[in-house]
């Protein structure tokens, strides 16, 4: 339901929380008695009631495109959660819809507000790793790690499936660092403990820029204590090997950008992260927030995590889905 | 409680800046015996309190001290409660009600969900208390004089500024337990605030204290005039930085505030649980000099 949106948003100096919707009554019950929120069981009767300048969506994948079309129609900002919709077609008029209406529209890719991977963008934007011939990208965890009872997630006309609800975070940074992706050359969708959906996704991608590499994703691996994202680039003249933690970076030559030298540099991420004014879980969490919020102010352009670029990456998922079927 | 605390984070593969890091103190950590072997090494330097999360593998830690009634004699640990991703995985499969159903002892939930009987706000005390019971059961026997609800939980409730229930915390903490409760945060200042507005004097509150500002939300200064204009009862985490600052530094700079009454540090090493004690003691015997 965006519990911890809410505490963030909630903890925002320029934001006050006007409504807050959710199906269960439990839910709605505790937000009013302990924090006095305004709860609705019916969003429309929320926005309606309440006008509120922008919505927080986070509700099944299936639902995204209904009620992002309805606030775009009122004129609300839209902060969504990820993936953007369930195919590119649901998701294309909502682009077109939130530029005409020129609403600041963006969604929870939290990657991108992640220092080491920024970082990244940096030195690949620079072009000191030569020519880019290959690319590993890898997102591994202990989402479902057992048989067990299904909800929306394991439902794949909700949504549900490690392709939707977990690799599009690397595809989309990805998408984001390299370029999209233009072809699959081979995909493999595979269940592990699932019945109805994948647990790993496995692909050879080629990306618009002609690099080709390898999408390796799996949320059955109880190794991790938690997700891991990592990508590995492979230059003519250097690589790059970073995570949401550490940046390690091999260059074969001294023209570096500042702050590195022929050989390897590691760099962490306690070095890279602008401070927040509120943590919770993680400085990316409150820093999209900020960025949205700030957006809605005018502060920063709305060119990060737009519904334009969610909507490529629903794209790129679309391809690898294909692919595999 | 006492002026240095021993952590658990390097037990269970927390690590902030490396996962290579991470899965080397998993693998190094498999066994309850190299657990103990170090809880070992902390005591041989001097310490006698273990700050650790509700962790299932703890539960066996807990065995071996009650086995051991002699060795362990002093010994105290400071529950953290919850371990979160016990919980965070139960919502994503179970829902949250599942989740409750599954972590709420005894038939509480048979009953309350039975025949669509309406969830009461009130009854959710009820249910913290229970899930605080739960958590408590593999410490029977053992001192904690201090219990702790943790940052995700805290900030959580903190950010939706619900602070009865901090205070409901507070209250059974005390009563059922007879311990300090003790809250664990990302955003010092602003928890103070709100535990100060629910009527609590004087908490002991543990919050990321370094060097090089690394999860001090809002920044360095506000910390800093907390920690020298406030009254509670800080304990100071995170004091590496994550590992961005020497450790010389690091222990200098948490060492220079009086109002910090603990420091909590967690290392593997017989070399550097005994680097970091003497080093506190050495900056401590400095500042009492001044």
């Amino acid at each position: 339901m965006g519990i911890s949106h809410l505490a963030i948003l909630g903890a925002h100096p320029d934001v006050s929380i006007v409504g807050v919707c959710d199906t269960s009554k439990m839910v709605t019950d505790v937000l009013t008695k302990y924090s006095g929120y305004n709860c609705f069981s019916d969003y429309l009767q929320m926005v309606d009631k309440v006008k509120p300048d922008a919505v927080f969506i986070a509700v099944p994948t299936k639902v995204h495109a209904r009620f992002i079309t309805d606030m775009l129609k009122r004129g609300i900002h839209v902060f969504s959660e990820k993936p953007f919709c369930l195919s590119p077609a649901e998701g294309e008029p909502l682009v077109k819809l939130a530029k005409e209406k020129n609403l600041v529209n963006q969604v929870g890719y939290h990657n991108k507000f992640i220092g080491t991977f920024n970082e990244v963008k940096k030195i690949m934007d620079s072009g000191a790793l030569g020519d880019i011939h290959h690319f590993v990208a890898e997102s591994y965890g202990p989402v479902v790690i057992r048989k067990k009872q299904e909800t929306w997630r394991s439902d794949p006309a909700e949504g549900g499936g490690c392709l939707m609800d977990y690799a599009s975070h690397v595809v989309d940074l990805l998408n984001y660092l390299l370029s999209p992706v233009e072809e699959v050359l081979a995909s493999k969708l595979q269940p592990i403990f699932s019945n109805q959906v994948e647990d790993a996704v496995y692909a050879m991608l080629k990306l618009n820029n002609g690099v080709n590499g390898i999408l390796s994703v799996n949320w059955s691996d109880e190794t991790h204590r938690k997700m891991t994202t990592s990508v590995t680039f492979y230059g003519t003249k250097g690589k790059i090997i970073s995570d949401a933690n550490e940046l390690k970076v091999y260059f074969t030559h001294d023209e570096v950008p500042d702050g590195y030298s022929k050989g390897w540099t590691v760099k962490y991420v306690t070095d890279l992260t602008d401070q927040v004014d509120f943590y919770l879980r993680g400085e990316e969490y409150s820093a999209q927030i900020d960025y949205f919020i700030n957006a809605i102010l005018g502060k920063v352009k709305n060119n990060i995590n737009t519904f334009e670029s969610a909507w490529i990456t629903d794209k790129s998922l679309s391809l690898i889905r294909q692919k595999a079927s | 409680m006492e002026r240095i605390l021993f952590g658990d984070n390097q037990f269970f593969a927390v690590n902030h800046i490396s996962d290579e890091k991470s899965r080397a103190q998993s693998i190094r950590f498999k066994d309850d015996a190299a657990i103990v072997r170090t809880l070992d090494y902390a005591m041989e330097a001097g310490i006698n309190t273990f700050m650790c999360t509700t962790h299932e593998r703890i539960g066996n830690i807990c065995d071996i001290i009650r086995a051991n009634p002699q060795k362990y004699k002093n010994f105290k640990i400071y529950p953290c409660m919850p371990y979160a991703h016990k919980y965070a995985n139960a919502v994503t499969e179970l829902g949250i009600v599942g989740t409750l159903k599954q972590y709420v002892p005894g038939n509480f939930f048979g009953s309350l969900f039975k025949g669509g009987v309406a969830f009461l706000s009130k009854d959710f005390l009820k249910i913290m208390e229970l899930l605080i019971d739960s958590e408590m059961i593999m410490f029977k026997g053992i001192d904690t004089p201090v219990i702790f609800l943790q940052n995700v939980v805290t900030d959580l409730l903190l950010g939706l500024g619900m602070k009865d229930i901090l205070k409901g915390f507070h209250d059974y903490v005390k009563k059922k337990y007879n311990a300090e409760p003790g809250y664990i945060t990302m955003n010092m200042p602003k928890m103070l605030d709100l535990l100060e507005g629910a009527g609590i004097e004087n908490p002991i509150i543990c919050a990321s204290i370094n060097k090089a500002g690394f999860r001090m939300s809002g920044g360095k200064a506000v910390y800093e005039e907390t920690l020298n204009t406030r009254n509670f009862r800080p304990i100071a985490m995170q004091v590496l930085g994550g590992g961005a600052i020497s450790p010389k530094d690091a222990l200098e700079y948490v060492c220079s505030f009086p109002k910090i009454e603990s420091i909590l540090f967690g290392a593997s090493s017989k070399g550097n649980i005994d680097d970091t004690v003497s080093k506190i003691q050495m900056f401590d015997g400095k500042r009492l000099e001044r």
